[in-house]
Protein backbone atom coordinates (compact mmCIF):
# COMPACT_ATOMS: atom_id res chain seq x y z
CA UNK A 1 0.00 0.00 0.00
CA UNK A 2 2.71 2.40 1.08
CA UNK A 3 4.82 1.39 -1.88
CA UNK A 4 1.97 2.02 -4.24
CA UNK A 5 1.38 5.40 -2.66
CA UNK A 6 4.98 6.41 -3.19
CA UNK A 7 4.91 5.12 -6.72
CA UNK A 8 1.90 7.23 -7.40
CA UNK A 9 3.49 10.24 -5.70
CA UNK A 10 6.60 9.68 -7.76
CA UNK A 11 4.61 9.53 -10.97
CA UNK A 12 2.68 12.66 -10.07
CA UNK A 13 5.88 14.48 -9.23
CA UNK A 14 7.46 13.49 -12.50
CA UNK A 15 4.40 14.57 -14.44
CA UNK A 16 4.88 18.04 -12.96
CA UNK A 17 8.49 18.38 -14.11
CA UNK A 18 7.87 20.08 -17.48
CA UNK A 19 5.41 22.55 -15.99
CA UNK A 20 7.67 23.41 -13.06
CA UNK A 21 10.74 23.68 -15.23
CA UNK A 22 8.91 25.98 -17.64
CA UNK A 23 7.64 28.26 -14.87
CA UNK A 24 11.11 28.35 -13.39
CA UNK A 25 12.56 29.45 -16.72
CA UNK A 26 9.92 32.15 -17.07
CA UNK A 27 10.84 33.47 -13.64
CA UNK A 28 14.50 33.25 -14.64
CA UNK A 29 13.97 35.67 -17.53
CA UNK A 30 13.09 38.29 -14.91
CA UNK A 31 16.48 38.23 -13.26
CA UNK A 32 18.25 41.57 -13.38
CA UNK A 33 21.05 40.43 -15.68
CA UNK A 34 22.10 43.78 -16.93
CA UNK A 35 24.35 42.98 -19.82
CA UNK A 36 25.11 46.44 -21.17
CA UNK A 37 23.21 47.45 -24.27
CA UNK A 38 21.22 44.24 -24.31
CA UNK A 39 19.54 45.38 -21.12
CA UNK A 40 15.86 45.01 -21.92
CA UNK A 41 16.36 41.76 -23.76
CA UNK A 42 16.36 38.19 -22.63
CA UNK A 43 15.58 35.11 -24.71
CA UNK A 44 12.01 33.88 -24.47
CA UNK A 45 12.94 30.84 -22.39
CA UNK A 46 9.29 29.95 -21.82
CA UNK A 47 8.76 29.66 -25.56
CA UNK A 48 11.59 27.16 -25.92
CA UNK A 49 10.26 25.15 -22.99
CA UNK A 50 6.77 24.95 -24.44
CA UNK A 51 8.16 23.93 -27.84
CA UNK A 52 10.35 21.20 -26.43
CA UNK A 53 7.74 19.61 -24.21
CA UNK A 54 5.00 19.97 -26.80
CA UNK A 55 7.20 17.99 -29.17
CA UNK A 56 8.44 15.31 -26.78
CA UNK A 57 5.88 15.02 -24.00
CA UNK A 58 2.65 16.69 -25.10
CA UNK A 59 0.87 14.59 -22.45
CA UNK A 60 2.77 16.45 -19.72
CA UNK A 61 2.40 19.90 -21.25
CA UNK A 62 -1.08 20.19 -22.76
CA UNK A 63 -2.38 23.37 -24.37
CA UNK A 64 -4.14 24.62 -21.25
CA UNK A 65 -0.87 24.45 -19.36
CA UNK A 66 0.76 26.55 -22.09
CA UNK A 67 -2.09 28.99 -21.51
CA UNK A 68 -1.40 29.13 -17.77
CA UNK A 69 2.33 29.57 -18.35
CA UNK A 70 1.59 32.43 -20.72
CA UNK A 71 -0.64 34.00 -18.10
CA UNK A 72 2.12 33.66 -15.52
CA UNK A 73 4.54 35.36 -17.88
CA UNK A 74 2.14 38.24 -18.54
CA UNK A 75 1.38 38.79 -14.88
CA UNK A 76 5.06 38.72 -13.98
CA UNK A 77 6.43 40.97 -16.67
CA UNK A 78 3.67 43.53 -16.59
CA UNK A 79 3.24 43.25 -20.35
CA UNK A 80 -0.24 43.77 -21.80
CA UNK A 81 -2.25 40.79 -20.61
CA UNK A 82 -2.61 38.19 -23.37
CA UNK A 83 0.64 38.71 -25.26
CA UNK A 84 2.42 35.93 -23.39
CA UNK A 85 -0.67 33.73 -23.60
CA UNK A 86 -0.80 34.14 -27.37
CA UNK A 87 2.93 33.50 -27.63
CA UNK A 88 2.90 30.18 -25.80
CA UNK A 89 -0.51 28.91 -26.92
CA UNK A 90 0.25 29.58 -30.58
CA UNK A 91 3.57 27.76 -30.26
CA UNK A 92 1.76 24.79 -28.75
CA UNK A 93 -0.79 24.91 -31.52
CA UNK A 94 1.86 25.00 -34.28
CA UNK A 95 3.57 21.94 -32.85
CA UNK A 96 0.29 20.07 -32.41
CA UNK A 97 -0.77 20.91 -35.97
CA UNK A 98 2.51 19.67 -37.47
CA UNK A 99 2.85 16.59 -35.31
CA UNK A 100 3.79 14.44 -38.32
CA UNK A 101 7.10 16.26 -38.71
CA UNK A 102 8.21 15.29 -35.27
CA UNK A 103 7.97 11.52 -35.59
CA UNK A 104 11.69 10.93 -35.72
CA UNK A 105 13.33 14.34 -35.67
CA UNK A 106 17.04 15.10 -35.85
CA UNK A 107 18.45 17.87 -33.70
CA UNK A 108 19.02 20.22 -36.63
CA UNK A 109 15.48 19.70 -37.83
CA UNK A 110 14.12 20.48 -34.38
CA UNK A 111 16.18 23.64 -34.26
CA UNK A 112 15.09 24.78 -37.73
CA UNK A 113 11.43 24.20 -36.92
CA UNK A 114 11.83 25.97 -33.63
CA UNK A 115 13.21 28.91 -35.59
CA UNK A 116 10.20 28.93 -37.87
CA UNK A 117 7.57 28.47 -35.19
CA UNK A 118 9.23 30.96 -32.84
CA UNK A 119 9.20 33.56 -35.62
CA UNK A 120 5.50 33.01 -36.19
CA UNK A 121 4.60 32.99 -32.49
CA UNK A 122 6.69 36.04 -31.65
CA UNK A 123 5.33 37.94 -34.63
CA UNK A 124 1.77 37.09 -33.62
CA UNK A 125 2.32 38.09 -30.02
CA UNK A 126 4.11 41.30 -31.03
CA UNK A 127 1.39 42.36 -33.43
CA UNK A 128 -1.31 41.78 -30.83
CA UNK A 129 0.82 43.57 -28.23
CA UNK A 130 1.37 46.53 -30.55
CA UNK A 131 -2.35 46.74 -31.21
CA UNK A 132 -3.13 46.66 -27.49
CA UNK A 133 -0.51 49.26 -26.66
CA UNK A 134 -1.33 51.33 -29.72
CA UNK A 135 2.28 51.74 -30.68
CA UNK A 136 4.80 49.89 -32.80
CA UNK A 137 7.74 48.75 -30.69
CA UNK A 138 11.30 48.96 -31.95
CA UNK A 139 11.78 46.45 -34.76
CA UNK A 140 15.46 45.98 -33.95
CA UNK A 141 14.48 44.83 -30.46
CA UNK A 142 12.06 42.35 -31.89
CA UNK A 143 14.73 40.95 -34.15
CA UNK A 144 17.32 40.75 -31.37
CA UNK A 145 14.85 39.05 -29.07
CA UNK A 146 14.15 36.49 -31.77
CA UNK A 147 17.83 35.87 -32.50
CA UNK A 148 18.57 35.44 -28.79
CA UNK A 149 15.69 33.02 -28.38
CA UNK A 150 16.67 30.85 -31.33
CA UNK A 151 20.34 31.10 -30.36
CA UNK A 152 19.63 29.86 -26.85
CA UNK A 153 17.77 26.82 -28.16
CA UNK A 154 20.67 24.30 -28.22
CA UNK A 155 21.58 25.00 -24.58
CA UNK A 156 18.01 24.64 -23.40
CA UNK A 157 17.33 21.60 -25.56
CA UNK A 158 20.37 19.94 -24.02
CA UNK A 159 19.11 20.80 -20.54
CA UNK A 160 15.62 19.50 -21.27
CA UNK A 161 17.10 16.36 -22.82
CA UNK A 162 19.09 15.67 -19.66
CA UNK A 163 16.07 16.26 -17.47
CA UNK A 164 14.00 14.00 -19.66
CA UNK A 165 16.61 11.24 -19.49
CA UNK A 166 17.05 11.50 -15.75
CA UNK A 167 13.46 11.90 -14.64
CA UNK A 168 10.96 10.98 -17.28
CA UNK B 1 0.57 -1.09 -12.25
CA UNK B 2 -1.17 -2.38 -15.31
CA UNK B 3 -4.57 -2.19 -13.70
CA UNK B 4 -4.18 1.38 -12.53
CA UNK B 5 -3.02 2.55 -15.91
CA UNK B 6 -6.25 1.06 -17.21
CA UNK B 7 -8.41 3.06 -14.80
CA UNK B 8 -6.59 6.25 -15.54
CA UNK B 9 -6.98 5.64 -19.24
CA UNK B 10 -10.69 4.95 -18.81
CA UNK B 11 -11.22 8.27 -17.07
CA UNK B 12 -8.73 10.16 -19.16
CA UNK B 13 -9.80 9.13 -22.62
CA UNK B 14 -13.28 10.76 -22.62
CA UNK B 15 -11.66 13.84 -21.05
CA UNK B 16 -9.08 13.87 -23.77
CA UNK B 17 -11.69 13.45 -26.47
CA UNK B 18 -13.63 16.32 -24.95
CA UNK B 19 -10.63 18.58 -24.73
CA UNK B 20 -9.60 17.69 -28.26
CA UNK B 21 -13.04 18.51 -29.56
CA UNK B 22 -13.47 21.78 -27.69
CA UNK B 23 -9.87 22.52 -26.75
CA UNK B 24 -9.01 25.08 -29.37
CA UNK B 25 -12.23 27.13 -29.24
CA UNK B 26 -12.11 27.10 -25.44
CA UNK B 27 -8.52 28.27 -25.46
CA UNK B 28 -9.31 31.00 -27.95
CA UNK B 29 -12.19 32.20 -25.79
CA UNK B 30 -9.98 32.09 -22.72
CA UNK B 31 -7.28 34.08 -24.52
CA UNK B 32 -9.76 36.69 -25.70
CA UNK B 33 -11.17 36.96 -22.18
CA UNK B 34 -7.68 37.43 -20.80
CA UNK B 35 -6.93 40.21 -23.25
CA UNK B 36 -10.25 41.90 -22.49
CA UNK B 37 -9.65 41.68 -18.74
CA UNK B 38 -6.19 43.14 -19.21
CA UNK B 39 -7.55 46.03 -21.26
CA UNK B 40 -10.29 46.78 -18.74
CA UNK B 41 -7.74 47.11 -15.94
CA UNK B 42 -9.87 44.75 -13.92
CA UNK B 43 -9.38 44.45 -10.18
CA UNK B 44 -8.92 40.69 -10.60
CA UNK B 45 -5.93 41.26 -12.84
CA UNK B 46 -4.30 43.55 -10.34
CA UNK B 47 -4.87 41.02 -7.57
CA UNK B 48 -3.44 38.27 -9.74
CA UNK B 49 -0.39 40.39 -10.54
CA UNK B 50 0.22 41.11 -6.88
CA UNK B 51 -0.26 37.46 -5.97
CA UNK B 52 2.18 36.23 -8.61
CA UNK B 53 4.64 38.91 -7.59
CA UNK B 54 4.47 37.92 -3.93
CA UNK B 55 4.88 34.22 -4.61
CA UNK B 56 7.85 34.62 -6.95
CA UNK B 57 9.66 37.19 -4.84
CA UNK B 58 11.45 34.64 -2.61
CA UNK B 59 12.69 32.75 -5.67
CA UNK B 60 13.89 35.92 -7.34
CA UNK B 61 15.54 37.13 -4.15
CA UNK B 62 17.57 33.95 -3.86
CA UNK B 63 18.42 33.86 -7.57
CA UNK B 64 19.42 37.51 -7.82
CA UNK B 65 22.05 37.02 -5.13
CA UNK B 66 24.60 35.18 -7.33
CA UNK B 67 23.80 37.50 -10.23
CA UNK B 68 24.81 40.49 -8.18
CA UNK B 69 27.86 38.67 -6.80
CA UNK B 70 29.12 37.96 -10.32
CA UNK B 71 28.33 41.48 -11.40
CA UNK B 72 30.27 42.90 -8.47
CA UNK B 73 33.22 40.61 -9.15
CA UNK B 74 33.50 41.64 -12.80
CA UNK B 75 32.99 45.23 -11.80
CA UNK B 76 35.86 45.13 -9.30
CA UNK B 77 38.14 43.53 -11.87
CA UNK B 78 37.35 46.23 -14.34
CA UNK B 79 37.90 48.86 -11.70
CA UNK B 80 41.25 47.38 -10.78
CA UNK B 81 42.34 47.77 -14.37
CA UNK B 82 41.19 51.33 -14.53
CA UNK B 83 42.35 52.34 -11.08
CA UNK B 84 44.98 54.82 -12.13
CA UNK B 85 42.73 56.57 -14.57
CA UNK B 86 39.86 56.64 -12.10
CA UNK B 87 42.12 58.09 -9.44
CA UNK B 88 43.20 60.84 -11.81
CA UNK B 89 39.69 61.80 -12.74
CA UNK B 90 38.50 61.57 -9.13
CA UNK B 91 41.17 64.04 -8.07
CA UNK B 92 40.02 66.46 -10.71
CA UNK B 93 36.40 65.95 -9.77
CA UNK B 94 37.20 66.39 -6.11
CA UNK B 95 38.73 69.77 -6.82
CA UNK B 96 35.70 70.77 -8.77
CA UNK B 97 33.34 69.50 -6.12
CA UNK B 98 35.14 71.26 -3.33
CA UNK B 99 34.53 74.50 -5.14
CA UNK B 100 30.88 73.52 -5.56
CA UNK B 101 30.67 72.52 -1.94
CA UNK B 102 31.76 75.96 -0.83
CA UNK B 103 29.30 77.52 -3.14
CA UNK B 104 26.52 75.26 -1.91
CA UNK B 105 27.30 76.11 1.69
CA UNK B 106 27.11 79.76 0.90
CA UNK B 107 23.83 79.32 -0.94
CA UNK B 108 22.45 77.16 1.85
CA UNK B 109 23.19 79.86 4.37
CA UNK B 110 21.64 82.43 2.13
CA UNK B 111 18.63 80.22 1.54
CA UNK B 112 18.19 79.72 5.25
CA UNK B 113 18.24 83.45 5.86
CA UNK B 114 15.74 84.07 3.07
CA UNK B 115 13.48 81.29 4.29
CA UNK B 116 13.38 82.65 7.80
CA UNK B 117 12.65 85.99 6.23
CA UNK B 118 9.66 84.59 4.39
CA UNK B 119 8.64 82.18 7.14
CA UNK B 120 8.36 79.41 4.53
CA UNK B 121 7.13 76.04 5.70
CA UNK B 122 9.91 73.49 5.14
CA UNK B 123 9.20 70.39 3.08
CA UNK B 124 7.45 67.66 4.97
CA UNK B 125 10.06 65.17 6.10
CA UNK B 126 9.87 62.49 3.48
CA UNK B 127 10.10 58.89 4.63
CA UNK B 128 12.03 56.48 2.49
CA UNK B 129 12.83 52.80 2.18
CA UNK B 130 15.81 51.41 0.32
CA UNK B 131 14.85 48.34 -1.65
CA UNK B 132 16.83 45.83 -3.64
CA UNK B 133 15.99 45.37 -7.30
CA UNK B 134 15.16 41.70 -7.76
CA UNK B 135 13.47 41.59 -11.13
CA UNK B 136 13.92 43.29 -14.44
CA UNK B 137 11.21 42.09 -16.77
CA UNK B 138 12.35 43.29 -20.15
CA UNK B 139 10.13 42.91 -23.15
CA UNK B 140 8.90 45.26 -25.77
CA UNK B 141 5.77 46.64 -24.17
CA UNK B 142 6.63 47.73 -20.67
CA UNK B 143 9.52 49.03 -18.61
CA UNK B 144 9.33 48.12 -14.96
CA UNK B 145 11.39 46.72 -12.12
CA UNK B 146 10.49 44.47 -9.23
CA UNK B 147 11.87 45.49 -5.86
CA UNK B 148 11.98 43.50 -2.63
CA UNK B 149 9.90 45.81 -0.47
CA UNK B 150 6.16 45.95 -0.18
CA UNK B 151 3.23 46.87 1.97
CA UNK B 152 4.93 45.29 4.99
CA UNK B 153 7.70 47.87 4.66
CA UNK B 154 5.29 50.75 4.33
CA UNK B 155 5.40 51.02 0.55
CA UNK B 156 2.26 52.23 -1.17
CA UNK B 157 1.25 52.97 -4.71
CA UNK B 158 2.61 56.28 -5.95
CA UNK B 159 5.80 56.33 -3.92
CA UNK B 160 8.63 57.85 -5.92
CA UNK B 161 11.56 55.60 -6.84
CA UNK B 162 14.94 57.35 -6.86
CA UNK B 163 18.38 56.07 -7.67
CA UNK B 164 21.46 57.94 -6.55
CA UNK B 165 21.33 59.97 -9.72
CA UNK B 166 17.71 60.92 -10.12
CA UNK B 167 14.12 59.82 -10.60
CA UNK B 168 13.77 56.21 -11.78
CA UNK B 169 9.99 55.82 -11.63
CA UNK B 170 6.90 55.40 -9.49
CA UNK B 171 5.51 52.45 -7.56
CA UNK B 172 2.67 50.99 -9.65
CA UNK B 173 1.71 47.74 -7.89
CA UNK B 174 2.31 46.80 -4.29
CA UNK B 175 2.39 43.31 -2.86
CA UNK B 176 3.08 42.25 0.70
CA UNK B 177 6.85 41.93 0.23
CA UNK B 178 7.42 43.18 -3.30
CA UNK B 179 6.46 46.07 -5.49
CA UNK B 180 6.57 46.93 -9.15
CA UNK B 181 8.15 50.21 -10.12
CA UNK B 182 6.98 51.69 -13.41
CA UNK B 183 10.05 53.32 -14.91
CA UNK B 184 10.07 56.78 -16.44
CA UNK B 185 10.83 55.16 -19.79
CA UNK B 186 7.61 53.10 -19.71
CA UNK B 187 4.98 53.80 -22.31
CA UNK B 188 2.45 54.69 -19.62
CA UNK B 189 4.73 57.08 -17.77
CA UNK B 190 3.91 60.76 -18.21
CA UNK B 191 5.57 63.27 -15.94
CA UNK B 192 5.12 67.04 -15.88
CA UNK B 193 8.62 68.51 -16.06
CA UNK B 194 10.33 71.83 -16.18
CA UNK B 195 13.36 72.37 -18.38
CA UNK B 196 16.48 74.43 -18.09
CA UNK B 197 16.98 77.68 -16.25
CA UNK B 198 13.97 79.28 -17.88
CA UNK B 199 11.73 76.58 -16.43
CA UNK B 200 10.03 75.78 -19.72
CA UNK B 201 7.16 73.35 -19.08
CA UNK B 202 6.43 70.08 -20.81
CA UNK B 203 5.30 66.53 -20.18
CA UNK B 204 7.93 63.85 -20.38
CA UNK B 205 6.38 60.73 -21.89
CA UNK B 206 8.09 57.36 -22.06
CA UNK B 207 7.86 55.26 -25.19
CA UNK B 208 9.76 52.18 -23.99
CA UNK B 209 12.96 53.49 -25.54
CA UNK B 210 15.90 54.56 -23.39
CA UNK B 211 15.20 58.24 -24.00
CA UNK B 212 11.69 59.57 -23.24
CA UNK B 213 10.18 62.35 -25.32
CA UNK B 214 9.05 65.81 -24.28
CA UNK B 215 5.46 66.57 -25.25
CA UNK B 216 3.39 69.75 -25.24
CA UNK B 217 6.33 72.13 -25.49
CA UNK B 218 5.34 75.70 -26.25
CA UNK B 219 5.85 76.61 -29.88
CA UNK B 220 9.03 78.66 -30.21
CA UNK B 221 10.54 77.16 -27.07
CA UNK B 222 14.20 77.65 -26.22
CA UNK B 223 14.98 74.09 -25.22
CA UNK B 224 18.38 72.89 -26.38
CA UNK B 225 20.52 69.82 -25.85
CA UNK B 226 22.18 69.74 -22.43
CA UNK B 227 19.35 71.49 -20.59
CA UNK B 228 18.54 70.01 -17.20
CA UNK B 229 15.12 68.39 -16.83
CA UNK B 230 13.48 68.26 -13.40
CA UNK B 231 10.00 67.41 -12.16
CA UNK B 232 7.73 70.44 -12.09
CA UNK B 233 5.42 69.11 -9.41
CA UNK B 234 2.29 69.80 -11.42
CA UNK B 235 -0.40 67.19 -11.08
CA UNK B 236 0.79 66.17 -7.65
CA UNK B 237 2.38 62.87 -8.68
CA UNK B 238 5.94 64.03 -8.06
CA UNK B 239 7.28 66.78 -5.83
CA UNK B 240 8.92 69.63 -7.74
CA UNK B 241 12.62 69.85 -8.61
CA UNK B 242 13.62 66.20 -8.54
CA UNK B 243 16.38 65.69 -11.12
CA UNK B 244 15.35 63.52 -14.08
CA UNK B 245 17.94 63.99 -16.79
CA UNK B 246 19.26 66.23 -19.52
CA UNK B 247 17.87 67.04 -22.94
CA UNK B 248 19.73 64.70 -25.28
CA UNK B 249 18.63 65.87 -28.69
CA UNK B 250 16.28 68.38 -30.22
CA UNK B 251 15.04 67.49 -33.68
CA UNK B 252 12.04 68.36 -35.81
CA UNK B 253 10.06 65.32 -34.72
CA UNK B 254 10.98 65.00 -31.08
CA UNK B 255 12.86 66.40 -28.14
CA UNK B 256 14.36 63.57 -26.15
CA UNK B 257 15.64 63.34 -22.59
CA UNK B 258 18.53 61.20 -21.40
CA UNK B 259 17.71 60.17 -17.81
CA UNK B 260 20.41 60.51 -15.15
CA UNK B 261 19.65 57.03 -13.89
CA UNK B 262 22.18 54.44 -14.98
CA UNK B 263 19.90 51.52 -15.76
CA UNK B 264 22.80 49.12 -16.01
CA UNK B 265 23.96 49.73 -12.51
CA UNK B 266 20.75 49.69 -10.56
CA UNK B 267 20.99 47.41 -7.55
CA UNK B 268 19.05 49.48 -5.04
CA UNK B 269 16.25 51.97 -5.36
CA UNK B 270 15.10 54.44 -2.77
CA UNK B 271 11.31 54.48 -2.48
CA UNK B 272 10.26 57.80 -1.07
CA UNK B 273 6.90 58.75 0.38
CA UNK B 274 6.54 62.47 -0.23
CA UNK B 275 3.00 62.30 1.15
CA UNK B 276 1.72 63.82 -2.04
CA UNK B 277 -1.98 64.44 -2.41
CA UNK B 278 -2.07 62.39 -5.61
CA UNK B 279 -3.72 63.26 -8.85
CA UNK B 280 -7.36 63.32 -7.79
CA UNK B 281 -7.35 64.50 -4.21
CA UNK B 282 -7.03 68.23 -4.88
CA UNK B 283 -9.82 68.10 -7.42
CA UNK B 284 -12.12 66.40 -4.95
CA UNK B 285 -11.29 68.94 -2.29
CA UNK B 286 -11.99 71.75 -4.69
CA UNK B 287 -15.32 70.32 -5.70
CA UNK B 288 -16.56 69.72 -2.22
CA UNK B 289 -17.36 73.30 -1.12
CA UNK B 290 -19.13 74.06 -4.38
CA UNK B 291 -21.27 70.97 -3.97
CA UNK B 292 -22.46 71.99 -0.55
Amino acid sequence: MALEFFQRLDAAGKALVPALLSSFLIILTLLPLRAPEVAPLTPALGLTAVYYWAVFRPDLLPAWLAFLLGLLQDLLTGAPLGTGVILLVSMHFFVAAQRKIFVNPSFTMLWVFFGLFAAASLLLSWSVGSLLVGQLPDVRMFFLHYVLTVGAYPCLAWLFGRVQQLLL
Amino acid sequence: MQKRAGTVARIASPMRALSQRFGLPLLLIATATTIALGQMDARVVERARVFVMDTTTPVLEVLSEPVYAIERATESFRELAELRQINESLKLENERLTAWHHRARRLEAENLRLRSLLALVPDAGARYVSARVIGDPGGAFARSLLVAAGRADGIAEGHVALSGEGVAGRVADVGERAARVMLITDLNSQIPVSIGLSGERAVMAGDNSAEPRLLYLQPGHHVSAGDRVVTSGHGGLFPPDLPIGVVAQVTEEAVRVRPYVDWRDLEYLRLVDYELPGLIAPLIDKQRPSAE
